[in-house]
């Protein structure tokens, strides 16, 4: 039995037989609808489609795929969507546009300050609402704190991938809290912020929340220090990871991947410095790059642009200048956009989180469209998987950082 | 970068054929949009990614819009002499015309290359029931294909082209797009303690008040 | 004293304690079978959405739900005795969450954690949202927030622990998991054209009646 050649587009290798008989049988501990099936081919014997999730503890949620294997290697994978899709664009279209902004902290919930912001300056671009300077580095703060919430459980998270049960997790989860205390202290709510407005944010932040906020981002290196000497040199990381799911330059640029995942294949590209949205241009900080592609590329990105959080962070505390939060014209109640549309995108913890907003005049928006990140970075799932084994595909799957809520809206 | 008139006029002497006309977004966002006609579309694609000076190697975001039939209400004002030889008459002459609405599907594109975008592409359907295809740029960006997928799914544009056309958020069994603007939901309506607009209709549809009780004093007799 | 002579009085906590510090332990079957299994829930691996994020942080460091006997998260529905639906079900998850709870041996138990789980939550008017995922299953905990906190849910567990401690092992008031008659088996619904088919399960849920309020 001989692996099958992998074509290139669309990964859909000339051996699996879709219509081939197939016999099913159903495994007594496959949960939730998930069952074995052998798909029976002439010419290579016998495939299996195995169908992972939507209830898989590895799946980040109710994710599903189904995998056709040969031998233990996989020639084919497809992954099923929907099981989380809550209608988020059609109940935008039937709320006004502030009526949104809470769902968009349901999207990404891990990054419900991001969502906001994306939102609320894609309604600023339509409506030509300017935002007053503290409230974009106050936003340039929580974005940051949120990529460093983000990027920290995912590496919490691949690591349980890989079978490092429980602890690092642990550590990912108690820096967390205490990034979820500063946004509970600013906003009220752990993890739905709902804290930015159009023109402005919520509610101001004290003196005593930023000292804790900077110290909390002076501390932070430490922990990095500390988490990465458990980690990254980890002979069994590495050996589970370099190698595993390369995902080629060409591909990732054709496939619209965004964030960590593109610049780990070796591509310039960060929206914080393209767009220059906000405030970003005020601050020095680096992009960093991957060389392979490859999934350990992908969490070390993601440890460096926490490195270089830290540093706009400092930046952003010693720069932050006192005045209004809210532009004294903005308006709250009331608020109809005229006509016309508008694209707004920032770079989010997992890649370009956009939303595409048509106005006809009226309070509702006309048509609501999130451009979500990790659902578009899972196209390429079945290329970096193939011919892997299927453990593996589990920790590319970790690698891609996927949130349901997102994926599915 | 180039201009979207510029844009268009390379394309036009590239494609004399094409169909091209720019919309303009009266929206101070300004990105204005290029409707490209369904034929050549994706060779106008291909070379909207291939152009050395555009590089549009990025199609960051696919989506469906959704124009239902609109009823337009024109007046016509017409000036009858009047035979008797008094004034001229102003006669209001109101005609309703159904403008046919279509399918859109919208591409973002930017360019990682150069780093520069957004161009913004639509494409519109012949109508909403049975003219419903448009080329799938699928093969031109891979992006696509998942987001293509959707809206074929939420909107029921049919991509021509696309490797793997399939539902992708409903369940295959599902009937009917969801996004679409005149799409109604089933009525599985229950009890809601503030109702108000539509669910106020549903409500009174489902929980009716009872009837009125006799007037007092009716029966006092 | 009328009646006393042929009813066995039963202890006063006083005696116990009295007892119990003496080195005597008293207790019951029905308590101790019912103390064994409230401190040993083992929750089934299960996330959905937003909650299921509350529900992993309810289990690390700072709240720990070790402290209640509960940090055992089985991947499998055959080891595990508490369903948390932690966050929306989908019409197209519903199938798969009835049967999870299916597989789940007896006793088991049902926490509809967060708004979305209990009617839908902020996603009600959604096309694709199940009201409430006791359309379908028993419930026995509600816990409202979107999303509630992991304190919430520990007290939604606590919760679960005082009913379970509650209950007969005898009688016509015995859980399901005792009785001969129990259906066992949930059916579980299947894709329609538009919804659910069948939309509910009357045995498990009925829609509210509503009450108005006669006018003054």
């Amino acid at each position: 039995m001989t692996n099958s050649p992998i074509v290139a587009l669309h990964g859909t290798p000339a051996v699996a037989g879709g219509n081939a008989p197939s016999e099913i049988c159903h495994s007594p501990l496959a949960p939730g609808g998930a069952h074995v099936r052998s798909v029976r081919d002439e010419f290579h014997g016998d495939l299996l489609e195995v169908s992972m999730g939507p209830h898989h503890p590895s799946t980040h949620g109710v994710f599903r795929m189904i995998a056709t294997l040969d031998g233990e290697t996989i020639v084919k994978l497809k992954p099923v969507f929907g099981y989380l899709h809550r209608n988020h664009e059609k109940i935008g279209e039937n709320t006004t546009y502030l009526g949104s902004m809470p769902y968009t902290d349901r999207l990404d919930y891990l990054c419900s300050m991001t969502n906001n912001w994306a939102y609320a300056l894609a309604v600023e671009k339509l409506a030509g609402q300017p935002v007053p300077e503290r409230t974009e580095y106050l936003r340039v703060i929580l974005a940051e704190l949120t990529r460093l919430l983000n990027h920290t459980c995912l590496a919490g998270f691949l690591l349980q991938d890989t079978g490092a049960s429980g602890t690092p997790l642990m550590y990912a989860f108690r820096e967390r809290e205490k990034i979820l205390d500063l946004f509970e202290a600013l906003s009220g709510s752990r993890m739905m912020c709902n804290y930015q407005r159009f023109g402005g944010c919520r509610v101001d932040a004290s003196p005593e929340w930023l000292e804790a906020a900077k110290r909390l981002a002076d501390g932070y290196n430490e922990f990095l220090d500390e988490y990465e000497a458990l980690i990254t040199g980890n002979e069994i990381l590495m050996a589970r990871t370099q190698g595993v799911g390369v995902m080629p330059r060409q591909l990732a640029v054709s496939a619209g991947i965004t964030g960590p995942m593109l610049r780990a294949a070796g591509v310039d590209y960060d929206i914080r410095k393209v767009d220059g949205y906000g405030v970003y241009p005020r601050f020095n900080f680096r992009v960093p790059l991957g060389d392979h592609g490859d999934t350990y590329d992908r969490y070390m990105i993601r440890v460096l642009e926490m490195r270089e959080s830290i540093e706009i962070l400092r930046q952003a505390f010693a720069q932050l200048p006192s005045g209004p939060i809210m532009d004294p014209k903005a308006k709250i109640r009331g608020f109809k956009p005229k006509p016309g549309e508008a694209y707004g995108r920032i770079e989010g913890p997992k890649g370009e989180i956009g939303f595409y907003l048509i106005s006809d005049g009226g309070a509702n928006p006309y048509r609501y469209r999130v451009r979500p990140p990790s659902f578009i970075n899972l196209t390429v799932l079945e290329d970096m998987c193939l011919g892997h084994s299927i453990a593996d595909a589990v920790i590319i799957l970790g690698s891609i950082d996927i949130v349901l809520g997102e994926v599915d809206r | 970068m180039e201009s979207l008139e510029q844009i268009r006029d390379r394309l036009l002497s590239r494609y004399p054929g094409a169909e091209l006309s720019i919309l303009n977004n009266p929206s101070p966002s300004a990105q204005h949009s290029l409707v490209v006609g369904g034929s050549a579309a994706r060779e106008i694609a291909a070379f909207l990614r291939d152009d050395p000076a555009l590089q549009l190697d990025f199609c960051s975001n696919v989506t469906g819009v959704d124009w239902p039939d609109k009823e337009i209400v024109e007046t016509t004002r017409t000036t009858i002499p009047d035979p008797a030889g008094g004034p001229p008459k102003l006669v209001e002459q109101k005609t309703k015309r159904i403008q046919p609405g279509y399918l859109e599907v919208v591409y973002h594109l930017y360019s990682m290359a150069l780093k520069q975008g957004p161009v913004i592409i639509r494409m519109r359907t012949g109508n909403r029931t049975d003219q419903v295809t448009l080329p799938s740029l699928t093969p031109v960006w891979r992006s696509g294909e998942f987001q293509e997928r959707e809206v074929f799914d939420l909107f029921g544009v049919v991509f021509d082209g696309h490797p793997d056309l399939r539902r992708i958020l409903m369940w295959d069994e599902f009937k009917g797009h969801p996004m679409r603007k005149d799409y109604v939901e089933p009525d599985d309506y229950e009890w809601e303690p503030t109702p108000h607009d539509e669910v106020l209709a549903k409500a009174k549809a489902h929980y009716p008040a009872p009837a009125a009780p006799a007037a007092p004093g009716a029966n006092a007799k | 004293m009328t009646d006393s002579a042929n009813t066995p009085t039963p202890l006063s906590d006083a005696d116990r304690d009295e007892l119990r510090r003496q080195g005597i332990l008293l207790t019951s079957l029905e308590e101790l079978y019912n103390w064994g299994r409230s401190h040993s829930v083992w929750p089934l691996q299960f996330g959905l959405a937003c909650c299921a994020i509350e529900m992993i942080a309810a289990s690390m460091a700072r709240f720990d739900i070790a402290r209640f006997g509960s940090e055992v998260f089985r991947p499998s529905p055959r080891q595990a005795d508490l369903l948390i639906v932690s966050g929306t079900v989908t019409k197209k998850m519903a199938p798969q969450v009835v049967r999870l709870w299916n597989q789940m041996p007896e006793p088991k138990y049902c926490i509809a954690m967060g708004a979305c789980a209990i009617s839908g939550g902020p996603f009600k008017q959604g096309y694709n949202v199940l009201k409430g995922i006791d359309r379908y299953i028993p419930v026995d905990v509600y816990i409202p927030g979107c999303p509630p906190r992991p304190e919430a849910l520990l007290n939604g567990l606590m919760t679960l622990q005082e009913k379970i401690r509650g209950q007969k092992l005898t009688g016509p008031n015995a859980p399901r998991h005792l009785r001969a008659d129990d259906a066992c088996e949930y059916p579980v619904p299947e894709f329609g054209e538009t919804d659910l088919v069948p939309p509910t399960n009357p045995e498990v849920w009925q829609p509210p009646t509503i009450v108005r309020p006669d006018k003054p």
